[in-house]
């Protein structure tokens, strides 16, 4: 393709298809015979007998549509970017976060925020840690830039609330210590993908 | 005397009750029945499977207010609902709706009235129940309403020509219009039905009901999509749900109509004992007219207009005269 080909704004002549059309009966006598033959032709009955069928596949064979939405759930995808979860250390029960605040820094919302101090072993520790659920675009980029995949995105995407103080509780998104044994490594938005040791380049410093 | 006046009264009431109670029911069905044939379930949250949805529904339309427009003209504006509902079920009066039956060794004749004009009698209250429809579009000082209600004139004035005369070769083979002289004629079993032998009556009438109660095809009063509702659009509360019930006992008036003068009425079909076939065949007929409601679409006012006029009223005509030529020689 060149550049003329672009510079063309025209670019829907010559593809249209023309939807086929009977001819108009120009007669009297040709407009009878075209209702008498469409009369015949029983295509009503066609139209029934297509809606009897939806009924018979919809009752007897499974194929409504409908979800009973608070009863039933469409499962959604793995990579859905629904409310954060933050993830504990399977063998210890704390948080994995290590307070390195990438995510407070790539918010773009602005809404996560973190305390950190340097506790007695000279190591990050983090005080406080909220994210707020009324800004929060759900943008997935606090998840992909966490390195230690603490904070992902989880599939709770039922979140409304009557208060805006509901939306920033860090209960809600830690895993509670009682569920630890159901957490699941998380392969979703942000999580290392399975060929990742293939595709990674190395680093100048290794050389 | 007496008894017959007492007996008339339990009847009526009996008939009111039984029909209001089934028009609810149907709009149920209605609900079903186009959500199954688009692939939905339909009503389901209100009692088991939605059954309850009716009571939801009467409760909805009794406490609701009852609103009329400022510039309404409010005697006639009140009083069209009561024409389309009473009509509706006056119509009821000259039906026969089962077979003669013994209840504690009294002989029950299940008809409020056996005039020995049924047909016409019926036609007649039927037609009278558009009124219903005129005055309120008429009344109720809204363009949507007006245009409802001109449109019922013009679908008066199709169907009831092609109705009556579907209806007149029926009559012209039975010689009787009493609905059960109709009836008692189609007694030899299923080959004597009507349908049979007067296949092209049958389809008329069937299509002037269609137009006379307003089902989809020809449902221009209230076409939602051009006509936000039609005559109906300035009623609320229980004046409308009059309207309502008067549909669907009209719905009723003319399926129990094609099955008594074309489906062999109430006669007993092979072991069916006759009570139950003429249930089985006015629920037939019913599913039927919901099951074009979900599969065809209407047409507009000025083809209603060609289709009676144009098509089915010589047809109508014709069919006439080749039973007329029939009955001469053949009897």
């Amino acid at each position: 393709m060149n550049v003329e080909d672009f510079k063309n704004r025209n670019v829907g002549q010559g593809s249209y298809v023309n939807v086929e059309q009977d001819e108009y009966p120009e007669t009297p006598w040709a407009e009878f015979k075209q209702v008498f033959k469409r009369s015949i032709k029983g295509e009503l009955l066609g139209g029934l007998k297509i809606t009897f069928i939806m009924m018979k596949e919809a009752l007897f064979n499974k194929q409504m549509h409908t979800v009973q939405y608070p009863a039933e759930k469409l499962p959604i995808g793995p990579r859905y970017r629904a409310v954060h979860k933050l993830l504990a250390l399977l063998e210890s029960g704390t948080n994995r976060c290590i307070g390195c605040g990438l995510c407070e820094k790539i918010c773009i919302a602005d809404c996560i925020r973190m305390d950190t101090k340097i506790d007695e072993n000279s190591r990050k520790e983090v005080l406080e840690f909220s994210i707020n659920f009324g800004r929060c675009i759900f943008c997935g980029y606090c998840a992909e830039v966490c390195p230690e995949l603490a904070i992902v995105h989880g599939e709770r995407y039922e979140n409304a609330s009557e208060q805006r103080a509901h939306f920033v509780l860090k209960e809600d998104m830690a895993t509670p210590l009682d569920k630890l044994i159901f957490q699941k490594e998380y392969d979703g938005f942000g999580a290392v993908s399975p060929d990742a040791d293939e595709r990674v380049k190395k680093t100048p410093l290794l050389y | 005397m007496e008894a017959i006046i007492i007996e008339t009264i339990i009847k009526v009431l009996i008939v009111l009750a039984v029909f209001s109670a089934l028009a609810g029911f149907t709009t149920y069905l209605e609900r079903k029945v186009l959500a199954f044939m688009q692939r939905r379930l339909g009503p389901m949250n209100v009692g088991p499977y939605g059954l309850l949805q009716v009571l939801a529904d009467g409760i909805k339309l009794f406490t609701k207010e009852d609103v009329i427009p400022a510039n309404a003209s409010k005697p006639v504006f009140m009083i069209a609902p009561i024409i389309t509902a009473a009509t509706a079920f006056i119509a009821m009066s000259a039906i026969p709706f089962f077979p003669e039956f013994e209840l504690f060794g009294y002989t029950v004749r299940p008809i409020i009235a056996d005039i020995n004009i049924g047909v016409l009698f019926v036609l007649g209250v039927a037609s009278v129940g558009l009124y219903g429809p005129l005055l309120a579009g008429m009344s109720s000082a809204n363009k949507w309403g007006l245009l409802g209600g001109a449109r019922t004139a013009i679908q008066l004035l199709s169907y009831e020509v092609v109705s009556g005369l579907a209806l007149l070769a029926p009559i012209m083979l039975v010689g009787s219009l009493s609905l059960i002289d109709l009836n008692n004629y189609q007694s030899g079993g299923m080959l004597s039905w009507m349908i049979f032998t007067q296949p092209l009556a049958f389809l008329l009438f069937l299509i002037a009901g269609f137009a006379e109660t307003n089902r989809t095809p020809f449902d221009l009063l209230e076409h939602e999509a051009e006509l936000v509702a039609g005559y109906a659009t300035e009623y609320s509360g229980m004046r409308w749900g009059m309207f309502f019930i008067g549909e669907y006992a009209n719905l009723f008036t003319i399926c129990f109509l094609v099955s008594l003068v074309f489906l062999g009425g109430f006669n007993d079909w092979g072991f069916i004992p006759g009570g139950l076939a003429i249930i089985l065949k006015v629920m037939f007929l019913i599913f039927l007219f919901l099951w074009t409601r979900a599969s065809w679409p209407h047409i507009r006012p000025d083809q209603l207009m060609w289709l009676c006029w144009k098509v089915l009223m010589p047809l109508a005509v014709l069919n006439i005269l080749l039973t007329g030529l029939i009955v001469m020689i053949g009897l």
